[in-house]
């Protein structure tokens, strides 16, 4: 089998495993248990971790709420800035997305409606971009909120941080950033970027299911209402006991992306290019989504020739495991809402496969993953066409 | 390290099925949403720990939603069962739920720690209300009346939201047989991974999303699941035996004996209820839990002086207050024995204990 769907989840890194190893053998405590050794050596491992994945973004360990994955980050940072905000009495209610985020982000954003807030949800250029004009026109209006993903999970553009950052900031908006498929791959410094919350994944990154990360600005300090209290860890926002083994492979994690995500991208470029030369020599008018954008070389959306059936040319190489997009609405036979914020039809958006190169990708996997989407792409159009004529 | 660890309650120590489970999934590389073959493996390993935690727990697999733990569980169904409804929570209840129900009325307990029916009763006279009720008492392992207090909810068209954390995998726990609309559970205090719980919905019960997004969970919980902290928790619900409950509440029994042997002025707040097999409230008049806690540690048994949550600091017992004991609350400390606690635990901890007790009766002198 070969795994070419490293944005749905990536494997863990063996380093990562082995890190978390003893926390599965040995180190069983509580890490709010500091009444006792166990518990405070389990509180140290956690706040290792907190502090590795402070450094993936240039941030202080205090600055680092750990949470179950991006998505509850991003519900957190959404929900529990403008939930603060509307307490303190700020007039604030409008809040800024684009239609290309992840549906967590939307939704979350969409569900304030209810709150009394403001949802605006911006369109993208044909590249997935926003455009700073569509931004400026939004933000003319008193914005609490924008919340921009650093990469899309379902084309791998980049979006323009600095800028929207500094757009937003200047219109005294918070801004959040879904950095879920980002993590190591691109650059994001909190020292540079005036960014006020970002989320984070760790099982987009190599490391374990089910936990996460949100980056809450401290100075100046950026303030949120909990989804949900509790016994009032993690300074009370985010109550719950503290899984100190997923966590201790969430830092290793974030660690190896600090020290090897570029090099990973590098390695990542080669397979790519090496990918689409290969599939599309043997597809003629095979296209690549979203192409002049800036963008991680991890990914590829590919859209195949007229009448071609993603559905059908993944069904036809089950040995490839690949996507039409986002995880979450694999089962769904709506096509794409990303690809079609980009403006292609229906029928091409039908027609459109997500690749992700990952870590763990070697140069065969990338040459017979190749070779098993042309055949299959040839075998379900010609399927078609045997069906055209007999009827 | 030779320590000692009762503090079972704080989180049980991993069971070998649930750690093999664990690790079996972390190794998995597929995303349960995703429709290729790694993600029919990853939705394989989810799909069969719900089957597990749904024939455990008397629910049904499509009642059984994930979360991130038992404060999230609590949260979801509070927040969710809650609209239009009067909430009414126990005095003794675990932090996440009070804190989940910050309005909520309290009722009462008796001295013993077990609800007040009567009060429960008098309680549901008025509009609809939604009721929560821990099984079992994280300090003291009291277990509430819950049969007769369902059926009161029943009659009265109250929805009973029930707090199985501490119950779970200790002493029999079925959403069904109770007939309660609700029940949360912690993985890692059935002996599996910390990262992951569940909330058990009785058929035709539903709850809003409080983690927006993505679709996992029926829509009613966003968010990737935590494979390896779920396959962990399917594994360890299953090897979670009560039946094992017989040497727990043995080994307890024969701590509380020597303690009352040395001194006898000991008190065991919720002896006269019935209560956890492996918890143990040990209340020393006289000693405050911090110094007690502390004086334990330096010798190598680990317990604690109340819930293990935020904060480190020490303070009086909610819990004990609530049951009347006074100022003499803050002089418990909790003993809960873990699964896998060694025969000679009882002998380990009265000989600490006991030294423990002779200098801080040297001090006040």
């Amino acid at each position: 089998m070969i795994y070419l769907d490293n944005h749905a989840t990536t494997p863990p890194d063996p380093r990562v495993l082995a890190a978390m190893r003893p926390f599965w053998e040995r180190c069983f405590a509580n890490p709010a248990s500091v009444e006792h050794a166990l518990g405070r050596e389990a509180e140290a491992a956690v706040e290792q971790a907190r502090a590795a994945v402070a450094a993936l973004i240039g941030a202080e360990p205090a600055e680092i709420v750990f949470t179950s994955g991006a998505t509850e980050s991003n519900n957190l940072a959404i929900k529990g800035a403008a939930r603060f905000a509307a307490a303190q009495g700020s007039e604030r209610r409008r809040i800024v997305t684009l239609a290309t985020e992840h549906k967590c982000v939307l939704e979350s954003v969409r569900d304030l409606r209810h709150e009394g807030f403001e949802p605006v949800v911006l369109p993208v250029t044909a590249d997935g971009l926003l455009d700073p004009a569509v931004l400026a026109e939004a933000l003319a209006v008193p914005t609490l909120l924008v919340s921009v993903m650093a990469v899309n999970n379902e084309i791998g553009v980049v979006q323009d941080l600095p800028a929207i950052a500094a757009a937003a900031k200047a219109a005294g908006a918070l801004v959040h950033c879904d950095a879920a498929q980002a993590g190591g791959r691109v650059a994001l410094d909190v020292r540079q970027l005036p960014l006020d919350l970002i989320s984070l994944s760790a099982h987009k990154m190599y490391g374990p299911k089910g936990v996460g990360a949100l980056y809450v600005r401290r100075r100046p300090r950026v303030r949120l209402l909990p989804l949900f209290s509790g016994g009032g860890q993690e300074r009370g926002l985010r109550s719950g006991t503290l899984p100190a083994p997923l966590l201790v492979g969430f830092g290793e994690a974030a660690r190896l992306a600090a020290a090897e995500g570029r090099l990973d991208e590098g390695r990542a470029a080669q397979q790519r290019a090496r990918f689409l030369a290969r599939l599309s020599a043997a597809v003629p008018g095979l296209r690549e989504n979203a192409a002049r954008a800036p963008r991680i070389a991890a990914n590829l959306s590919i859209t195949f020739p007229e009448g071609a059936d993603a559905q059908a040319i993944m069904a036809a190489a089950p040995g490839l495991c690949v996507s039409t997009g986002s995880a979450c609405s694999s089962a769904s036979v709506e096509p794409s809402y990303v690809l079609r914020a980009l403006g292609l039809p229906e029928g091409e958006a039908r027609a459109t496969l997500r690749i992700g190169i990952g870590r763990f990708t070697s140069p065969r996997d990338i040459d017979t993953a190749a070779d098993l989407l042309a055949e299959a792409w040839r075998r379900t159009v010609s399927a078609t066409v045997d069906k055209v004529s007999a009827e | 390290m030779g320590g000692l660890y009762l503090d079972a309650n704080a989180t049980e120590p991993l069971r070998p099925e649930a750690r093999a489970a664990a690790i079996a999934a972390m190794e998995l590389c597929g995303n349960p949403a995703s429709v290729h073959a790694a993600g029919r493996a990853a939705r394989r390993v989810l799909e069969a720990a719900r089957r597990q935690i749904a024939a455990r727990f008397g629910a049904e697999p499509g009642g059984v939603v994930f979360t991130s733990g038992g404060t999230e569980a609590n949260a979801l169904a509070i927040a969710g069962l809650s609209a239009g409804r009067r909430v009414l929570v126990g005095a003794t209840e675990h932090p996440a739920v009070l804190a989940a129900a910050p309005g909520a009325e309290r009722l009462p307990v008796l001295a013993d720690g077990t609800l007040d029916l009567a009060a429960l009763r008098r309680a549901l006279d008025g509009p609809p209300a939604l009721v929560c009720l821990m099984a079992a008492n994280n300090e003291t392992g009291v277990l509430h009346p819950l049969d007769q207090a369902a059926a009161l909810c029943r009659a009265a068209g109250a929805l009973l939201h029930v707090d199985a954390v501490q119950a779970a995998g200790r002493v029999p726990v079925s959403l069904a047989a109770l007939g309660a609309d609700s029940l949360a559970l912690s993985g890692h205090k059935l002996g599996g991974p910390k990262g992951a719980g569940a909330l058990l919905l009785a058929p035709g019960r539903d709850v809003p999303a409080l983690i927006a997004g993505g679709g996992q969970e029926r829509g009613r919980r966003g968010g990737t699941e935590a494979l390896p902290a779920i396959a962990g928790m399917g594994a360890a619900a299953e090897a979670a035996e009560p039946a094992a409950a017989a040497r727990l509440a043995a080994l307890r029994d024969r701590i509380a004996e020597g303690v009352a042997r040395i001194a006898p002025d000991a008190r065991f707040p919720g002896e006269g209820a019935l209560r956890l097999p492996n918890t143990l409230s040990v209340l020393l008049p006289g000693v405050a839990a911090e110094t007690q806690v502390i004086a334990l540690d330096l010798a190598g048994v680990q317990v604690s002086a109340g819930a293990a949550c935020s904060s480190g600091k020490v303070a009086a017992s909610a819990v004990l207050a609530a049951m009347g004991f006074g100022a003499a609350a803050g002089s418990a400390i909790r003993v809960s024995l873990p699964w896998n606690a060694p025969e000679d635990a009882p002998e380990r901890f009265l000989a600490a204990w006991a030294e423990m007790r002779a200098r801080a009766l040297r001090a006040a002198a």
